[in-house]
C-alpha cells in the first residue's frame, strides 16, 4: 500500500477508509487552526522584517509609538509563537491524535471555541503590546485576560484530543502520540503557573525564564518531534528505526529539558548552584537529542532520493536535520566559557531562529503540505511554487543564522574586550544586521508564496490534479 | 508490543513538569525569599514608577540589561558598569527587568555613569545627537515640537524646554519635554545601585 495514499480513493482497504473517516471528522477545525495560522504567519513576518529594517534605518517609521522597535520586537515574538506556530501545532496535533488512535474525534464542539478563543487572546494581546500595554516579561508580554483567553483556549483543545485518545481503536500507542499527550498536559499547568502574579525581583526573573524556555520544552519542540515522528516513516513508508531509542528519547527528553532555562541568566544575580543545574541539565540534552537524531537519521538513511519529490519529507528531514543542529547549539552556548562571549548577543537571535524557524515552523510547513489536500480534498496545484517555496526559506533562514552567528560573535568579543569603547560593538553588528533584513525579504517572499498556495487549495482552484507532486514524478522516473 | 499503561504514563509526564518547577522556582523561591533589601536601596517614588512603567511600555528591555556581571566573566567590572548586582538590588522590582540583550550597554548604573538630566532627554528625543552610530529607537513622541518664538514663554511658565544640539531638531522649533519623557529619565536617574555591600559573616 502506497504510504502517501490517494485521498481521492476510499474504496482501496477498509483500514484506508477508517482513516478517510477520522480525517473527515476533524477537518474543519484543522483547517481553522491552519487559516488563522496562517494569517499570524503573515502578521508575524511582516512584523519580524519591520523590526529588523529599525535597526539598518533607526529613523524610518520613527514617530509612530506603535510601531517602535521595543513594541514590533515583542508583536514579533507573540503572533509568531501564540499566533502561528501554536495554532498549526494545534491542528496538526489534533490531526495526528484522530490519526494514530484510528477514531473520529471526540469532543469537537470544544475544538471551534478554542480557535476562537485563542486568535481572540492572540489578538487582544498583539495589540496591547501595540498600543503600549505590555507586561515586560519576555515571552508573557500579553496581558493577564489575553492569556487567560489563550489558556481557555488550549484547554479545550486538551480535552478533546485526551478524549479521542481515551476512545482509541488500538493497543500500541506511536511515539508521535507520546509527545502530543504529555505536550497538551504540560503546557496549560506551566502557562497557568507562570501567569500566576505572585512573584517580583529575581524569584520572577527565575519563573520567566523557567517558563519561557519550558514553553519550547514542553509545546514547539514535542509537536514539532510528533510530526517528524510521524512523516517521515510515513512518507518514506518504512517503520521508525528503533522503538528503544525512542522511548529513551522520549523519557530523557522529560527528564531534563524542563530543567533548562535558567541558563538564560547565566552569570545574573541568582544563586549559582541554580544556574549550574541548568548548565548541566543543558548539557544533558546531548541524551534526548542524540537519542532522535540517530532514529530518524537511520529512517532516513537510503531514502535521501525521495526528499526531491515529496515536499513533506524535504520540509520536515530539514526540520529535523535543524533540531539536531540548534540542541547541541544550545547545550554549548549554556556553557559558562561559551556564554560570556555569547551572551547579551545576536548570537542568541540566531539560535532562536534557528529552533523556532528552521526546526518548528520548517515541519509545520512539512506538516501541512502533507495534511491540506486530505482536508480539502484537492491537490496542491504549481508544484515549482512549493520549491521556490522552499529554496526561499530555507536560504533565507541560513543567511539569518549564519549572519547572526558570526555578527553575535564578533558582538560578544568586542564587548567583552573593555579597552575598545561600547559603541564599536554595535558598529561591528552592522552590516550583519543589513544581511539578516535581507533573508527577512526572501523569507517573507517564500511565505508570500506559501500563502498564496494557501489560499488556492482552500477555495480548490489552480489546475486540478490527480495525484500528489512526488508521485506524478515517481511514475516518470520509475519505469 | 511494548505497551506503557495510560495512567502511569500521565504521572511521568507531570512528575517530571513538577520536579523542574520545584527545582527552578520553587526551592529558589524559598532559599531568595529570605534576602533582604540592599542597606541603601530606596523604593521607588511614584514619578520613577511612572516612568518605569513607559520603560516597560517602549520595550527598553529589548536591548539592555540590568545586570551586572562578576570580575572576570565578561567586562562589566572593567568597563565600570558598578559591582556585581545582588538579589536584594531587586526586591522593588516588579516587574523584574533583568533583559538579555545588550545591543545597547547595561543600565543597572546608568545614573552613576551619566546624572545628566539634559543628557537622557536630548538622547531619547534623538539618540544620534549625542552616540553617533547608535541604532536606538528615537522616542519624539514623548516630547512636544513648539514654535520658536514662544520659547521664553514656555520657559516662564515652567515648561522643561531640551537642548537639542543644531542639525538634530528642526531649526525653528522648541523641543518641550513632556511629563512621560520627564519621568522617564527621573526612572533612569534612580538606576544606581553602586553603593557598598556590607558582607555579612
Amino acid at each position: 500500500m502506497s504510504p502517501d495514499g490517494n485521498p481521492f480513493n476510499i474504496d482501496e482497504s477498509p483500514e484506508l477508509s477508517a482513516r478517510v473517516l477520522s480525517d473527515i471528522s476533524v477537518s474543519g477545525p484543522v483547517l481553522a487552526f491552519f487559516t488563522s495560522a496562517v494569517v499570524w504567519l503573515l502578521i508575524g513576518t511582516v512584523f519580524g522584517l519591520t523590526a529588523s529594517l529599525k535597526f539598518n534605518f533607526p529613523d524610518w517609521l520613527a514617530s509612530l509609538p506603535a510601531l517602535t522597535f521595543g513594541r514590533v520586537r515583542p508583536a514579533h515574538l507573540n503572533t509568531i509563537m501564540y499566533g502561528w506556530i501554536s495554532l498549526a501545532s494545534a491542528g496538526c496535533s489534533i490531526w495526528l491524535t484522530v490519526r494514530l488512535c484510528r477514531v473520529e474525534v471526540r469532543w469537537r464542539k470544544l475544538l471551534y471555541p478554542s480557535v476562537f478563543f485563542w486568535n481572540l487572546g492572540v489578538l487582544y494581546g498583539t495589540i496591547a503590546i501595540l498600543i503600549g500595554d505590555n507586561r515586560g516579561l519576555e515571552w508573557l508580554e500579553f496581558p493577564r485576560g489575553a492569556a487567560l483567553l489563550i489558556a481557555v483556549a488550549f484547554v479545550c483543545l486538551s480535552l478533546s484530543i485526551l478524549r479521542t485518545f481515551h476512545a482509541r481503536q488500538v493497543k500500541h500507542i506511536y511515539v508521535s502520540l507520546w509527545y502530543i499527550l504529555a505536550s497538551v498536559v504540560w503546557f496549560p499547568i506551566l502557562y497557568v503557573i507562570a501567569n500566576l502574579p505572585f512573584y517580583s525581583g529575581v524569584t520572577q526573573a527565575a519563573v520567566n525564564w523557567w517558563f519561557a524556555h519550558n514553553a519550547i520544552t514542553v509545546w514547539f519542540t514535542p509537536i514539532g518531534l510528533a510530526a517528524a515522528y510521524y512523516f517521515i516513516p510515513k512518507v518514506i513508508g518504512r517503520p521508525i528505526y528503533s522503538y528503544y531509542l525512542s522511548l529513551l528519547g522520549f523519557w530523557s527528553f522529560a527528564l531534563f529539558y524542563n530543567w533548562n532555562g535558567i541558563h538564560h541568566l547565566v552569570g545574573g544575580p541568582l544563586p549559582t548552584w541554580l544556574i549550574s543545574v541548568s548548565i548541566v541539565a543543558s548539557v544533558l540534552m546531548f541524551i534526548p537529542v542524540t537519542t532522535v537524531a540517530i532514529n530518524h537519521h537511520l529512517t532516513t538513511v537510503g531514502h535521501f532520493g525521495k526528499l526531491r519529490y515529496s515536499p513533506t519529507l524535504r520540509f520536515v528531514v530539514f526540520g529535523a536535520m535543524c533540531y539536531t543542529a540548534v540542541s547541541f547549539q544550545g547545550s554549548i552556548e549554556a556553557l559558562r566559557s561559551f556564554n560570556e562571549i555569547s551572551h547579551f548577543t545576536h548570537y542568541t537571535i540566531g539560535h532562536a531562529h534557528l529552533g523556532m524557524y528552521a526546526f518548528a515552523t520548517m515541519i509545520l510547513f512539512g506538516a501541512i503540505y502533507y495534511t491540506m489536500p486530505r482536508l480539502v480534498k484537492w491537490e496542491w496545484p504549481y508544484p515549482i511554487l512549493i520549491k521556490y517555496h522552499f529554496w526561499l526559506v530555507a536560504f533565507g533562514i541560513a543567511l539569518y543564522v549564519g549572519s547572526m552567528t558570526v555578527g553575535g560573535i564578533l558582538q560578544g568579543l568586542y564587548m567583552n574586550e573593555a579597552s575598545r569603547p561600547f559603541i564599536e560593538s554595535v558598529e561591528v553588528t552592522k552590516p550583519y544586521l543589513l544581511a539578516r533584513s535581507g533573508a527577512g525579504v526572501l523569507i517573507l517572499i517564500g511565505h508570500l508564496i506559501f500563502i498564496y498556495l494557501f489560499c488556492l487549495m482552500i477555495l480548490r482552484r489552480g489546475p486540478e490534479r490527480k495525484a500528489p507532486p512526488w508521485r506524478e514524478k515517481m511514475e516518470v522516473v520509475a519505469p | 508490543m511494548m505497551f506503557i499503561r495510560a495512567t502511569t504514563f500521565f504521572l511521568g509526564v507531570l512528575a517530571t513538569l513538577f520536579l523542574g518547577w520545584a527545582g527552578l522556582t520553587l526551592i529558589p523561591g524559598i532559599q531568595i525569599r529570605e534576602v533582604k533589601p540592599s542597606s541603601e536601596l530606596k523604593p521607588y517614588t511614584e514619578e520613577q514608577l511612572r516612568g518605569r512603567a513607559i520603560y516597560i511600555r517602549e520595550g527598553c528591555i529589548y536591548c539592555h540589561s540590568q545586570q551586572t556581571r562578576p570580575e572576570g566573566f565578561g567586562a562589566d567590572q572593567l568597563r565600570n558598569w558598578g559591582r556585581p548586582s545582588l538579589p536584594g538590588d531587586y526586591v522593588y522590582d516588579k516587574p523584574h527587568l533583568l533583559g538579555t540583550m545588550r545591543t545597547g550597554p547595561d543600565l543597572f548604573n546608568i545614573a552613576a555613569r551619566q546624572p545628566s538630566e539634559d543628557w537622557h532627554l536630548i538622547h531619547l528625543y534623538n539618540p544620534r545627537a549625542l552616540s553617533p552610530g547608535s541604532l536606538m529607537s528615537p522616542y519624539p513622541w514623548l516630547f512636544k515640537e513648539e514654535d520658536v518664538f514662544s520659547k521664553e514663554v514656555y520657559a516662564a511658565t515652567g515648561e522643561r524646554v531640551v537642548p537639542v544640539p543644531k542639525g538634530f531638531a528642526p531649526e525653528d522649533k522648541v523641543i518641550i519635554a513632556t511629563q512621560e519623557a520627564l519621568d522617564l529619565v527621573a526612572y533612569l536617574l534612580s538606576l544606581n545601585h553602586t553603593y557598598p555591600i556590607k558582607t555579612e559573616k
